[in-house]
């Protein structure tokens, strides 16, 4: 059993008219990993995890979450698993451990809630009125709410959506944390940096259809993407003098600005050497690896969605 | 049913801390039963059939309260948790439909009953209300009043999409219900036409049963607007089930 993935899909589709929000998408999640779903605006990733979660009825394709259908068996899933929506609200005058117990009381099991509001930073806040908590305090408290249960599975539509760079990162630890407490977490982002540094495995879906599914170093070694060392000199330099170098693929001046291109790993070295040897003085001098989001946008393209 | 008690006790403290709701759920009753009741007092009047100004307001009044929460503050909260995503959340939980709905109506019941004793305590104290009928058959008929305004409210939310359509559906409903039935204005002093309009309007039987009993008339009499109520409940609880909808 514990070598069943979580997560089974196989040729999931939903549309709605004559759009194919999810046009056959099929993948699995293992236990206890932290797997990001990622995409451009309208790319199907909210209609993907509401059709797990069962908020959605696929209209075809097979679905196992936790060994269970959610087209069949609604109740008895939403009993084991956490989820925090893209989009939904509570009432304006709950307050904040009011809402955390209200909803402890609709599962079998639940945990005390007191440590999830300390871990998630709302202590202070447990008396306070939902409608005059900050976007982020929400956030924060929606994520609070999709862990009372002790799920073994929980979803984060857009996990890190309205927190600010600090709040973000503890968030990473927070989920990371989940994890070792045993859970599995379904996460989609649209910070490449979150899914690279939190993520075991990122899907890219674009149109409905998957692009890519693998860890993120994978992706970017896949994606083959040059290195880049970017400096700035008093005077321009002769772009000839770095081409020669090994594993330079391209030089491109830019007003005092040089930057080159390379696929070696020493490429760093290379460049700072030919500097020294000609004696020209440089400044600013830093190195650009290819990352996550790179691949994203190879394999998503560049254009803004509808 | 998990959930249903802790729900039902939200949602009651939510209620109390809507002041609109509660307003005229508690307090605009006995502003009106004070208002009027100064102007007319309480004095045996053959025009009531011998009964007192208060003594026929207190159950009509009533009725405006069973109005106010069944068909506008349900029919509101409701279709507003729906548009801003409440219910949403809640259907990513176990609770179950017939929890939530449960809960509505344990709020709204205990709300709408909590606004008549306030109304009868004022009458009492300022005005020495008289009660003839039996406490029994006057919950009776008032529980069943609620049971058929709930349903309507509910019917309305399920159908309009908005809390705002909800809320002129519902004030579209309510005011000439209020005027014409008899609730607000004596039905003794409404024209002959009016009256046989009425006779069509929900809130009619409700006055009328509840002055009825609560003046000690027993049930014999008040079979139409048993059957009337009665009709409402299953007719409209049924559709509402259907109509009913998370998102
Ligand atoms: N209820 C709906 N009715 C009709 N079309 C819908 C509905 N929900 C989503 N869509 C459409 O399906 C497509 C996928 O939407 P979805 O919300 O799954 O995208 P997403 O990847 O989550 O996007 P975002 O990053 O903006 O949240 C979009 O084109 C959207 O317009
Ligand atoms: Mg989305």
């Amino acid at each position: 059993m514990s070598d069943q993935p979580v997560i089974r899909i196989s040729g999931l589709r939903k549309t709605y008219g004559d759009l194919a929000a999810v046009d056959g998408v099929s993948f699995e999640v293992r236990r206890g990993e932290i797997f990001g779903l990622v995409g451009p605006n309208g790319a199907g990733k909210t209609t993907t995890i509401e059709c797990l979660e069962g908020l959605r009825q696929a209209d075809g394709g097979e679905i196992q979450v936790l060994g269970l259908d959610p087209r069949r068996d609604g109740p008895a899933l939403r009993e084991k698993i956490g989820a925090q929506l893209q989009e939904s609200a509570l009432p304006d005058r709950i307050r904040v451990w009011e809402a955390l117990d209200l909803f402890a009381s609709f599962y079998a099991h639940s945990v005390p809630w007191e440590p999830l509001l300390e871990q998630l930073g709302l202590s202070e806040k447990r008396n306070a009125a939902f409608g005059k908590l900050s976007g982020g305090q929400k956030q924060r408290l929606f994520i609070a709410l999709a862990l009372v249960n002790d799920p073994a599975l929980v979803f984060f539509d857009e996990l890190s959506t309205g927190l600010d760079p600090q709040a973000r990162r503890s968030m990473w630890d927070f989920i990371r944390a989940v994890r070792s407490a045993g859970k599995t977490v379904f996460l989609t982002t649209h910070y490449m940096e979150e899914a690279e540094r939190l993520c075991d495995r990122v899907a890219v879906i674009d149109h409905g259809r998957l692009a890519a599914l693998d860890t993120p170093e994978n992706l970017i070694r896949g994606l083959g993407a040059e290195n880049r060392v970017v400096f700035s000199t008093e005077a321009p330099v002769d772009p000839g003098m770095f081409r020669a170098l090994p594993g330079v693929t391209r030089v491109e001046p830019v007003g005092e600005r040089t930057i080159v291109y390379g696929r070696d790993d020493r490429l760093v070295v290379e460049v700072v050497n030919a500097l020294s040897l000609d004696r020209i003085k440089f400044r600013d001098l830093r190195t650009e690896q290819a990352d996550l989001e790179d691949v994203f946008l190879a394999l998503t393209g560049r254009e803004m969605r509808g | 049913m998990r959930g249903f008690w802790k729900l039902a006790l939200t949602e009651l403290k939510l209620y109390i801390r809507e002041p609109i709701a509660s307003f005229f759920t508690l307090a605009f009753p006995i502003m009106l039963l004070v208002l009027f009741g100064n102007i007319y007092g309480n004095k045996p009047n053959a025009f009531f059939g011998g009964l007192g100004f208060v003594d026929t307001s207190v159950p009509a009044y009533t009725a405006i309260i069973i109005g106010t929460t069944g068909l506008i503050s349900l029919a509101i909260s409701v279709a507003s948790q729906r548009e801003k995503g409440v219910l949403r959340r809640y259907k990513a939980t176990p609770l179950r439909p017939l929890a939530f709905l449960g809960a509505q109506v344990i709020t709204l019941y205990l709300m709408t009953a909590g606004g008549m004793v306030l109304l009868i305590l004022t009458g009492k104290i300022l005005y020495h209300l008289r009660f003839a009928g039996n406490v029994l058959n006057v919950w009776t008929g008032f529980t069943l009043s609620c049971a058929a305004f709930f349903a309507l409210g509910f019917v309305l939310a399920g159908l309009m999409p908005t809390a705002r359509s909800a809320q002129v559906a519902a004030m579209i409903l309510y005011y000439p219900m209020m005027f014409l039935s008899g609730a607000a204005i004596p039905r003794e002093v409404l024209p002959a036409g009016v009256r046989s309009f009425a006779k069509f309007l929900p809130m009619t039987p409700v006055v009328n049963l509840l002055r009825g009993l609560w003046n000690g008339d027993g049930w014999t009499g008040h079979g139409g607007d048993v059957l009337f109520l009665a009709g409402i409940t299953l007719v409209f609880s049924l559709i509402a089930a259907r109509t009913f909808r998370w998102e």
